[in-house]
C-alpha cells in the first residue's frame, strides 16, 4: 500500500515535469529558454520515472540497469542540448533584446581579431557592429 | 493504480500535445528539433507507465534505445544546420 502511494506521487511527480516542458516550449519566447524548458522531462523527469519502476519492482538487480539508463540519458542531454544552443547562436536564432550579458559576443569578436592577420595594436578598436556573425 | 494510469497518461498526452504544438509551428529547424526531443522523453515516460502499471519489464532495451535516436538525431541536425533566414 506504501509502495502504491511512493510510486504514484513519483509518477505524477515525473508527469508534471513533462508538462512543464510542453507549456515551457509553448509559452517561452526564443530557442535558449526554451532548450532550458525542455531538457526537465529528459533528466528529472525520467530520474522520477525509474523511481519510480525501481520501487515498484523491489528488486536490487535491477537497479544496475536503470542506473546506467538514468547516466546515459544525463550524459546525452547535455551534449545535445551544447550543440543546439551552438547552432542556434551561429544562426541567430536568439532574441538579444532578452539577453543582460553575452559572454560569447567578446569571444567571437576576439577570434574574428585573430583569424584577420597579426592582431592590431588597439584591441578594442576591432569591435565593430556587425562582426557578431560566423566563426 | 488504474485511476494513476489515466491521471498519468493524461498529463503525458497534455505536455505531448504542447511540445508537438510546436514542433508544427516552431520558426527554425531548431525549435522543432528541441520539441520531438520532448515528445522522445514523453515515449519513454509511457514506456516505463506501461512497465509499472503492467509489472513487467519488456520496454528496458526500448527505452535506451529511445534516448540513443534522441542524442544522434538532434546532434546530427544540428551539426548540419545553416545560416539560411
Amino acid at each position: 500500500m506504501v509502495t502504491d502511494v511512493v510510486v504514484s506521487v513519483l509518477l505524477v511527480a515525473g508527469a508534471l515535469l513533462s508538462l512543464a516542458a510542453g507549456i515551457g516550449l509553448v509559452r517561452f519566447p526564443d530557442l535558449l529558454s526554451r532548450m532550458h524548458a525542455a531538457t526537465k522531462p529528459q533528466v528529472l523527469g525520467l530520474l522520477l520515472f525509474l523511481l519510480a519502476l525501481a520501487v515498484e519492482s523491489g528488486s536490487w538487480a535491477l537497479l544496475p540497469l536503470l542506473v546506467l539508463c538514468w547516466l546515459f540519458q544525463l550524459l546525452t542531454s547535455p551534449v545535445s542540448a551544447h550543440m543546439v544552443g551552438r547552432a542556434g547562436y551561429r544562426t541567430r536564432h536568439l532574441r538579444r533584446d532578452l539577453l543582460t550579458l553575452d559572454e560569447l559576443d567578446d569571444v567571437v569578436v576576439r577570434a574574428a581579431d585573430d583569424r584577420d592577420g597579426p592582431p592590431p595594436p588597439d584591441r578594442g578598436s576591432g569591435r565593430g557592429g556587425g562582426r557578431g556573425n560566423g566563426t | 493504480m488504474t485511476v494513476v494510469e489515466y491521471v498519468v497518461g493524461g498529463i503525458l498526452a497534455a505536455g505531448a500535445a504542447l511540445a508537438l504544438y510546436r514542433a508544427v509551428r516552431g520558426p527554425s529547424i531548431l525549435d522543432r528539433v528541441l520539441a520531438l526531443d520532448v515528445v522522445l522523453a514523453i515515449i519513454g515516460a509511457a514506456l516505463v507507465l506501461n512497465m509499472v502499471v503492467h509489472r513487467h519489464l519488456d520496454n528496458l532495451i526500448l527505452l535506451v534505445a529511445i534516448s540513443l535516436i534522441g542524442f544522434v538525431g538532434s546532434v546530427t541536425v544540428a551539426r548540419f544546420v545553416t545560416d539560411r533566414k
